[in-house]
């Protein structure tokens, strides 16, 4: 995947959170303080708005650049989580010119250890993470089987889906939704749901 | 002397607890950080900054948060502004405060008034 390939999916994903922004912030009314989507959609918001001055840049420093915006602009814990990953995935392709499917799993490793730190967090505590880790599991699965990244990311996909019905069935222990506690169980966590919907879109985009 | 930037999800909260703060430590270096640009709630990157810079000297500076984004934000600030002496304690935003304040006034250091802020969250009100 090249530049030009990376901003149109930005693009797309932008558009899908968009639309999704009720849904989503609907999921963190819940169980949350109830700005998810909207914080989420204002942050994609300024990123589209952004790729167009990005397009001779490597496909690294497009996505750190879509990092940095969303910490600006997010203001939620969204904002830093997504921003560092996308900056860790960015810094992982620093000097490549396209995106392939190992270098991509290098810096999707990278993203999960650097939102782990972020957010002082680990798999089993009903974020996003319990989505994200078993996705990138899966599409290094997958992929190293058949090298077919279209099948890989078909397979990361239903695993985060798998994440997201997941965090149904645990309570909350990181973010607002841990004050609930208990009462947390039988929702899905609104960040592993929106991570589930852009991995969708890359995707859908091979 | 050292300064002070209160993080929080809500404009007034920060403001409201630099307010008190100041009733005790008038002459202390503080700023609020709260909310979003828009006046929503929220956490912003560029407040933050901009209230480390309003209260910044070599003595430092000491960042108390309510939750969440607030100590995540916080910590990016920090790290954008590398090699600065800035802080993050780990203490109730309205107490830290009010005790952190108190100790700069009284010309203590950034480490010493640390390592009280650390006591702050570990005090009892009711017995």
């Amino acid at each position: 995947m090249n530049t030009q390939q990376l901003i149109a999916l930005m693009r797309r994903i932008a558009a899908k959170v968009e639309e999704e922004k009720a849904f989503l912030t609907e999921l963190d009314n819940v169980i949350g303080d109830g700005d998810h989507g909207i914080n989420l959609a204002r942050g994609f918001g300024e990123v589209e708005k952004k790729l167009d001055t990005l397009a001779d840049k490597e496909p690294g420093d497009v996505l750190k650049s879509v990092g940095m915006t969303l910490v600006s602009t997010v203001g939620g814990a969204s904002g830093p989580l997504y921003g560092t990953g996308f900056m860790k995935l960015g810094a992982a392709l620093k000097g490549k010119a396209d995106i392939a499917v190992p270098d991509f799993l290098e810096g999707f490793q990278g993203a999960i250890e650097g939102i782990m730190q972020r957010g002082r967090s680990t798999k089993g505590e009903k974020t996003m993470l319990d989505a994200m880790i078993p996705a990138k599991q899966a599409i290094e699965d997958s992929w190293s089987g058949d090298h077919n990244a279209k099948a890989a990311f078909a397979a990361g996909v239903a695993a985060a889906k798998e994440g997201v019905e997941y965090t149904k069935t645990i309570a909350a222990t990181k973010g607002r939704a841990s004050y609930l506690g208990e009462r947390s169980i039988g929702h899905q966590d609104p960040g592993a749901t929106s991570f589930t919907m852009m991995l969708e879109i890359v995707g859908d985009a091979l | 002397m050292v300064g002070f930037v209160i993080v929080s999800h809500s404009g007034r909260l920060a403001e409201g607890v630099v307010d008190l703060a100041r009733m005790m430590a008038a002459d202390v270096p503080i700023a609020a950080a709260g909310g979003l640009e828009d006046g929503g709630f929220g956490t912003s990157f560029e407040k933050i900054q901009a209230a480390v810079e309003r209260v910044y000297s070599e003595d430092g500076v000491i960042m108390l948060m309510d939750m969440g984004s607030a100590v995540m934000t916080a910590e990016m600030v920090i790290e954008a502004m590398e090699g600065k002496q800035i802080r993050m304690a780990d203490c109730p935003i309205a107490e830290g405060a009010v005790t952190g304040t108190i100790n700069a006034s009284a010309g203590m250091s950034l480490e010493e008034i640390l390592e009280e802020l650390e006591q702050v969250g570990a005090q009892k009100k009711l017995s």
